[in-house]
């Protein structure tokens, strides 16, 4: 009765390819806009921002790039954390150097570093494959960390290692720093998560998402009919480390604020994100969300519970919030290997009959 | 001979003996690996696992005494003074087995089929699992190992090696630790046993036949499930082989779980695989790091170590993409 197809026509080519084809979904991702954008910002504190909502917006940024990567041409990645490193590091070096420069821009900017690095990182893809790429990846992980705790330059030789970031506006109004209002921030992050999704959205359905698509089902095949492989396989490289330097310049610059590269960009990172792309669903720009809010929140709300409600110690509740972690992980695994993203596309294959069997 | 070719000799000599400790880590992933194509994540956790299994039955801690002590507001730790070594060993390797079970029983049973990289979070899913149970039934401090084994440098071969060196020169000899020879014997031993094992036994050409084709071993009545149950149990045992060896050199504690991010490169070279391979892998990454840290690092700051494995092992993949001794990739359409 709520989601139906009927009555909705469509009379060009157009319309009957948009994102959302459907009226109530349209009217339902509209709505969820104008709350995020509208609503939300009137009534975020300091808790909801630095605990909830813009890790929240980061990671499904990281995760949307790493989704590129891994769910759209099927290259896994476990360097996810030093590509953040790099994102992180060249906001860092840029805001540094260049104070006038507008933020937004050292944000692109980074992404801009982090896309030739993780370029420059893609090329053994072009002969490794499927684990042995993964392990591969972990090379750039590792170098990339040793890199920027060896050698102060990158970290305008502070005695700490640390990078701290420092107050940078936009509009005139501060987005970084320790004195950044909560609802600035918050906007700063949806704003430019909103402009990479909509961009990813349209990248995956046209001619390069089918051509990483292509390599993702079967690379020699596509290599036959004429998509390059070389091509193919570092523009996805560029793209998804693109995203991941974007969001690893935010969670820096506006997320944490201060960073040590090795506590901040270590290995855990690269498997959170993957995790999220896994557990979200992986092709699918929808999973990505779903899995970074699953990923982000549980660990929230099961820390409130524990420490909040039960009033354990808060190491045996961290250790039984691992346990859980891991546990659901295995379990959504078995329930559901295609991700959150295919629940919900159940769901809406049901909703449609609803409240008919067939 | 001159005292800096002895140091060549002396850092190549602790390489090797390095790499003998990553390939007993190494050989865990094979296993699985060749049995039932799984990349078995959770083998550093589980060395860990095993080591303070075995670390809490000998000095008798109360499993899950934290959390009891959080929920009652008791005050459990040691139900008494522990129980011998041997037996520790045996009811450590009786917990690997039982952990063998549950796992196939709870998860490898539902994920028969899957693509590798879902097993593959799965198993990453299960070294979390694993790591927090862990820390919650035995503590997260750190514990020392003391099974009995000897340690410490070797006087004898420290004057051997002193009278090797030319007149007049100052050299004081070679420094061998013990306990990395005793690890090195031992992985020898182990290596042996399961080569023989999968080669004399039935449940061993059992093992073999499912590394070969799943659906042809099925075909002739070999049971899928009791063979991963095996082999899990295989790899839990070689994981309690390797923590027993990690935990006595740098004591039970969190790190101990890393060792698995020190085999994949060895992995990587020595293919997935082959079990050869993981020791040759082994031998050479061990050598390679220790030579690159003495004679390499000096000119770019030191702290190498964490990285060159993986940057060897990807020149070497460069140019044989299936590993030293892995299986050739064949592709078809």
């Amino acid at each position: 009765m709520l989601y139906r197809e009927a009555g909705d026509f469509k009379t060009d080519y157009r319309s009957d390819q948009q994102t959302f084809p459907i009226k109530s979904e349209r009217y339902l991702f509209w709505a969820t806009m104008i709350v995020a954008f509208c609503i939300v910002p009137f009534f975020i504190n300091s808790y909801w921002e630095k605990s909830v909502l813009v890790p929240l917006l980061v990671w499904s940024l990281i995760a949307l790039g790493l989704n590129i990567l891994t769910g759209y041409c099927g290259q896994v990645s476990l360097g996810t954390g030093g590509f953040m490193a790099v994102g992180a590091f060249a906001c860092y070096k840029l805001m540094t150097a260049f104070p006038d420069l507008n933020i937004f821009f050292v944000v692109i900017l980074s992404g801009v570093v982090t896309a030739l690095v993780g370029m420059l990182f893609g090329l053994p893809s072009l002969r490794i494959k499927g684990f042995y790429l993964a392990v591969a990846t972990l090379a750039a992980q590792f170098f990339l960390i040793w890199v920027f705790n060896k050698f102060d330059w990158f970290y305008n030789y502070s005695p700490s290692g640390q990078i701290t970031a420092p107050p940078r506006d936009i509009f005139g109004i501060t987005v970084t720093g320790p004195n950044a209002p909560p609802w600035a921030t918050y906007l700063f992050c949806l704003t430019i998560l909103f402009i990479f999704a909509w961009v990813a959205r349209n990248l995956t359905r046209g001619r390069v998402g089918r051509s990483w698509m292509a390599i993702r089902d079967m690379d020699i095949a596509a290599e036959i009919i004429g998509v390059e492989p070389l091509r193919t396989k570092l523009s996805a490289f560029a793209v998804s480390s693109f995203y991941i330097g974007v969001g690893g310049a935010l969670f820096f610059s506006v997320y944490l604020g201060a960073a040590e590269v090795t506590e901040a960009f270590g290995i855990d990172k690269s498997f959170l994100a993957l995790f999220m792309v896994i557990i979200g669903g992986l092709g699918s720009i929808l999973g990505s969300f779903l899995g970074a809010a699953f990923l982000i929140l549980m660990p929230v709300l099961l820390k409130n519970i524990f420490v909040g409600t039960l009033g354990w110690p808060t190491d045996v509740a961290a250790h039984i919030q691992i346990m859980l972690i891991g546990g659901l992980i295995v379990l959504f695994l078995i329930v559901e290997p295609h991700g959150l993203a295919q629940l919900w596309r159940l769901t809406k294959e049901k909703l449609r009959l609803w409240p008919f069997p067939y | 001979m001159s005292p800096a070719f002895l140091n060549l000799i002396e850092t190549t000599l602790n390489g090797l003996m390095a790499g003998v400790m990553y390939s007993l880590v190494a050989l865990g992933f094979v296993l699985i690996f060749k049995a039932s194509g799984i990349f078995n994540f959770a083998q550093g956790v589980m060395a860990l696992f095993a080591a303070l299994t075995l670390v809490g039955f000998q000095t008798g801690q109360v499993p899950f005494a934290h959390l009891i002590n959080a929920i009652f507001g008791t005050d459990l730790h040691h139900w008494g003074p522990g129980v011998p070594t041997f037996l520790a060993i045996l009811m450590a390797m009786a917990v690997m087995v039982l952990m063998a079970f549950l796992i196939e029983r709870l998860v490898l049973k539902h994920l028969v089929n899957q693509e590798p990289i879902i097993l593959f979070m799965a198993t990453i899913g299960l070294a979390y699992f694993l790591e927090g149970m862990g820390d919650l039934m035995w503590g997260a401090d750190i514990k020392p190992m003391n099974v009995g084994l000897p340690s410490g440098g070797s006087f004898w071969w420290e004057d051997v090696t002193r009278e090797w060196a030319s007149e007049g020169s100052e050299y004081y000899g070679m420094y061998i630790d013990t306990l990395d020879v005793t690890a090195a014997l031992i992985a020898i031993a182990l290596v042996s046993i399961l080569t023989i094992f999968s080669q004399y036994t039935a449940t061993g050409r059992a093992l073999r036949a499912v590394a070969d084709d799943h659906q042809a071993a099925l075909s002739v009545g070999i049971s899928l499930r009791t063979i991963w149950v095996i082999v899990w149990s295989i790899a839990g045992f070689v994981a309690l082989v390797a923590g027993i060896m990690w935990g006595a050199k740098s004591g039970v504690q969190f790190s101990l779980s890393l060792i698995a991010l020190k085999a994949l490169p060895v992995l990587i070279l020595g293919g997935f695989t082959s079990i050869p391979g993981a020791i040759v892998g082994g031998l050479i990454i061990g050598v390679g790091e220790k030579l690159a840290e003495a004679y390499i690092g000096p000119l770019v700051g030191g702290a190498i170590e964490n990285w060159f494995a993986y940057m060897l092992a990807l020149a070497f993949l460069l140019f044989r993409p299936q590993g030293l001794f892995g299986e050739r990739i064949i592709e078809r359409i």
